[in-house]
């Protein structure tokens, strides 16, 4: 059973095995607007948790994609780098951005599960 | 200080569109359909601007207001034909642009469209310069409304007859509900359009009647990616006291009956300039790949020399792509120069281009 969990990054993380996939939550893609550019680690590269580990662009500005947790990047989704715009149309599921091979389980345990993330990301839309 | 907001907000509410403050107003940036879809709506079908934010400067006088103003602007304004509009800016004695606006020549003196950031500092400055001798009114009663794009000749015109038939930059009164309303032929976004000045209390009105016409509300933040692409400048971002209407690139806007005469303010600094050429000019420039360049980006010749600096980027959406321009030093304006751009420490290829990004479709008569 996978579990999926929120960071206050509004980046979301869904653990199967030590495998972790991670992308950004619908919230943020509303927030963002329009995302015109998308830029992904390196494969093989480490990331440290909270760490910045991307970039995504909309028309309006840049922001930094940061990691939940720590861990080795295995995989990273080429598509949304080819279509940005795929971000804005799944971004909780087809249009994740990397998988990692996660270091130290015990990390998800500081992220939000799905209904505080929800709470939480109603009271910062403002 | 309040945030102003336009007779149009109670709309822009309707039509849920996300607020930020522009120039002490509470502008519309988008709507819900988001910046890309409005931008390539304008460019498809057509877009309606709230842009009444931006000064409507009349200013009222005969012959002798053409001479004063003809010391201001670097125009030939006793030629300018009644209704007709020219861009142009305003300039101090170091020909630094002041602000960038379009005057047309009405009735009873001269209507200038002045930058929403700039209109009170221009409105004095004015004054000063023209002695008040003249009768000067910033129009705070009336609304000024865009509509852009290849269907707005047809959809205004079924409210304002005959309005199909003016030449782009001109401009007519026209009668809504029994008010006056002025129409040119103009816009900044690349496209065929029309802005209109209309009293605050049937803007509204004529806005929902337009957009049950067919034209659809578009924010701040098309507007913005729109005059990119059309390689048209934003005051404060391509154009400020810093920079010269030479420097920008505009000189096509400066009369050369005038620069003849070199009797208007800065006009020195411009005639040497046009002699003797500048150090840095405007330019477009194409990133290659997909990164985007944002204001202030360094630009960077072949030899890792810093040689520039972008003042608008962002992605074109019908470009389908980043554009940008900026002033890279005059050596290295040529088109198709290579470049290199610094985003987050990391250098990236781009090449000087021509601008406009996306060709202009400007009706030029009669359709």
């Amino acid at each position: 059973m996978s579990e999926v969990k929120y960071s206050k990054e509004h980046e979301w993380i869904k653990l199967e095995g030590d495998i972790a996939t991670i992308g950004i939550t619908k919230h943020a893609t509303e927030m963002l607007g329009d995302i015109v550019f998308a830029e992904l680690p390196e494969k093989g590269a480490g990331v440290e948790k909270d760490g910045t580990a991307g970039v995504v662009e909309s028309t309006k500005a840049a922001s930094d994609v940061y990691t939940p947790v720590s861990g080795e990047v295995v995989d990273t989704n080429q598509e949304i780098v080819d279509d940005p715009s795929k971000i804005n149309q799944d971004p909780e599921n087809s249009a994740w951005f990397f998988k990692l091979k996660i270091r130290d389980k015990s990390e998800m345990n500081s992220l939000m599960n799905k209904d505080d993330y929800d709470k939480f990301a109603k009271e910062n839309s403002n | 200080m309040e945030i102003k907001k336009t007779s149009l907000y109670q709309l822009h509410q309707d039509c849920n569109a996300k607020f930020v403050e522009f120039a002490g107003y509470q502008m519309p940036i988008q709507y819900s359909k988001g910046i890309v879809e409005e931008h390539k709506f304008t460019r498809n079908h057509s877009g309606i601007f709230d842009v009444s934010h931006m000064g409507q400067l009349f200013i009222y006088g005969g012959d002798e207001l053409i001479k004063d103003l003809e010391k201001i602007f670097p125009l030939d304004l006793k030629n300018l034909k009644l209704n007709h509009s020219k861009y142009s800016f305003l300039m101090d004695k170091d020909a630094g642009i002041q602000d960038d606006l379009i005057i047309t020549k009405i009735n009873e003196g001269f209507l200038v469209i002045l930058n929403a950031a700039c209109k009170k500092d221009d409105f004095k400055i004015l004054q000063e310069l023209l002695n008040e001798k003249y009768k000067m009114v910033l129009d705070e009663n009336r609304s000024l409304i865009a509509i852009q794009g290849p269907k707005s000749s047809q959809i205004l015109n079924e409210v304002f007859s005959g309005v199909k038939d003016l030449n782009f930059m001109s401009g007519d009164w026209f009668l809504f509900n029994n008010q006056k309303v002025y129409i040119t032929r103009s816009g900044y976004t690349g496209e065929d359009g029309f802005e209109i000045s209309i009293p605050n209390n049937f803007a509204d009105k004529l806005t929902r009647e337009l957009i049950d016409k067919g034209s659809s509300l578009v924010g701040l933040g098309a507007r913005d990616t729109l005059r990119l692409e059309a390689g048209l400048c934003l005051y404060g971002h391509d154009l400020d006291k810093d920079k010269t209407p030479v420097e920008a690139n505009l000189k096509w806007a400066i009369s050369k009956e005038r620069i003849s005469k070199g009797d208007f303010i800065g006009s020195d600094i411009i005639i040497k300039q046009l002699n003797n050429g500048v150090t840095k000019i405007r330019v477009g420039i194409k990133p290659e790949g997909r990164i985007i360049a944002r204001e202030k980006t360094k630009i960077f010749n072949q030899s890792d020399v810093h040689i520039g600096e972008i003042t608008s980027g962002s992605f074109g959406p019908s470009v389908n792509g980043p554009v940008a321009m900026g002033y890279v030093e005059n050596e290295f304006s040529k088109k198709n120069t290579k470049v290199f751009l610094e985003v987050r420490g990391k250098k990236y290829a781009a090449s000087v281009c021509s601008l406009p990004f996306y060709k202009k479709s400007y009706v030029k008569g009669p359709n």
